[in-house]
């Protein structure tokens, strides 16, 4: 088995701090310390592909490139990151004129790419490849009586359905279950937040998220977890703005889902970025302490 | 209110429109679009749109290429996937969406006050550039290019939230072969479309 590079992508070194700081300890409390790619470049996101598909797509050869020279393929937390890297690398390997002139000029700079990189996402990899049972097998401290959203937003599960269904997944609530804590039933896991449009038109956003959010509540959640830092960001920036508009308490903590896996496995919450959660999170920490013992 | 024409005649009619459109987008497809609007109901955007999915296809496939490139809907397409994926004649629509988007930007008639084409090609400036976005620095450069001072203010609570929570950085992120990102920009730039 290759061993996996990973790439942070720009969300990770700023307002998604704390999935990094989260989802490192991690993977290094799970025996696989991760290893930061040197001088990638951003992947370009939808914004690039929505410009320059030509240029878009050679930006993501350049780190797939850089993940081949290290023989390692790409682990990406983000997922905008982790689709627009895999579309770029079907379209790279697809004998179509246009990606062998990309692939051309990508040789010309010295970023030879032959196509032997697979892009996979941490859930992919857990579930997949490291296995629910070594992970229930790790859980030092249950999350006895937290419900729990698992929210998958569009990017990971669409259009490429490797690893889970587009509508209706489940590895995230599967995780979740061997941490010890209680998935909620909802219908809209892969509902869209709004990407980028929500910060930049907010009346989109706000309509989106409230269903999101209402949806969560109603079901009984006490939290939702992404994996994705523009769902995060999106789900968590404007609750305030949301329940003045609707007029209604859907206030809900957002967190990432290496967030509650690493208080599951025991470490400390100091060191998993749970400070710099905007909505409060004390209701969460007392329904833990009351059953949270192993 | 403006009189507009609402029906056009044949003649009116880029009939090579289609055509174009499947080749850049890669969607033969197209064409076998039985105007059912499983997009349309899919689509968490369309409340919002001037033309839901699914006309926008059966205008592509009947040359309204004007209405088409001037309307709202490619901009604000989430890419999100959810037509695309469960489309009975396996249409990529939302790949469709990303052409029409660039095909605007190129014949200059996206909408150049809507926040969502500046904020793209800020961004795509700012990689090019840097090989890094900066969410800051992009956002700034969204509203200097849509000449809207009052824009950031919408966006305080959002800032001191973000800084309270120590999200928020004020650095310009680079990589540091900038050099050979250029010479790759450039190298694919000439002779691509």
């Amino acid at each position: 088995m290759k061993e996996y590079i990973y790439y942070p992508g720009c969300s990770l070194k700023a307002s998604s701090k704390h999935y990094e700081e989260s989802l490192l300890p991690v993977f290094k409390e799970l025996g696989e310390p991760l290893e930061e790619m040197e001088d990638w470049n951003c992947c370009g996101a939808t914004a690039y592909f929505s410009v320059k598909e030509d240029m878009a797509a050679a930006i993501c050869g350049r780190n797939l490139s850089l993940a081949e020279k290290a023989g390692k393929d790409i682990l990406a937390p983000c997922a905008g990151c982790y689709l627009t890297m895999k579309k770029s690398n079907h379209f790279l390997s697809s004998d179509h004129e246009k990606a062998l002139k990309i692939l051309d000029d990508l040789k010309t700079v010295g970023c030879e790419y032959k196509g032997t990189v697979k892009v996979t996402h941490p859930l992919e990899y857990l579930t997949r490849e490291f296995g629910l049972d070594k992970i229930r097998e790790k859980v030092q401290r249950k999350l006895t009586n937290l419900k729990v959203a698992s929210y998958y937003g569009c990017q990971l599960v669409r259009p490429y359905t490797d690893f889970d269904d587009p509508d209706y997944p489940v590895t995230l609530d599967h995780i979740m279950e061997a941490l010890g804590a209680e998935p909620v039933e909802y219908s809209a896991k892969t509902r869209c937040c709004g990407g980028s449009l929500a910060g930049t038109v907010e009346e989109v956003g706000l309509a989106l998220n409230y269903v999101l959010l209402k949806e969560t509540k109603k079901k009984g959640a006490d939290v939702i977890v992404t994996i994705c830092p523009l769902c995060q960001f999106n789900l968590e920036i404007n609750q305030d703005k949301i329940i003045k508009k609707y007029k209604d308490d859907v206030r809900m903590p957002i967190l990432y889902f290496s967030q509650l896996m690493g208080l599951a496995l025991g470490i400390p919450k100091e060191d998993l970025g749970f400070s710099r959660s905007i909505i409060p999170l004390k209701p969460m920490w007392e329904k833990l302490t009351n059953g949270g013992a192993k | 209110m403006e009189i507009q024409e609402k029906v056009k005649f044949e003649e009116e009619l880029d009939h090579s429109f289609l055509d174009e459109i499947k080749e850049k987008s890669f969607s033969e497809e197209i064409s076998r679009c039985i105007q059912c609007g499983t997009c349309s109901s899919s689509c968490p955007m369309v409340t919002y749109m001037d033309y839901p999915p699914r006309k926008i296809i059966a205008m592509v496939k009947h040359g309204f290429k004007d209405e088409v490139l001037k309307s709202f809907t490619p901009w604000l397409c989430a890419s999100c996937y959810s037509c695309q994926v469960r489309c009975p004649s396996d249409i990529k629509i939302t790949d469709i969406m990303y052409t029409l988007k660039r095909e605007a930007i190129e014949a200059k008639v996206y909408p150049a006050k809507f926040p969502i084409p500046a904020l793209a090609q800020e961004m795509h400036k700012l990689i090019a550039k840097n090989g890094r976005n900066s969410e800051l620095w992009v956002v700034v450069n969204m509203y200097l290019r849509l000449k809207n001072p009052f824009g950031p203010l919408k966006m305080t609570s959002t800032g001191l939230n973000l800084m309270k929570t120590g999200r928020l950085s004020l650095k310009k992120e680079k990589i540091k072969n900038r050099k050979q990102l250029h010479k790759l920009l450039k190298a694919v730039s000439e002779g691509a479309k």
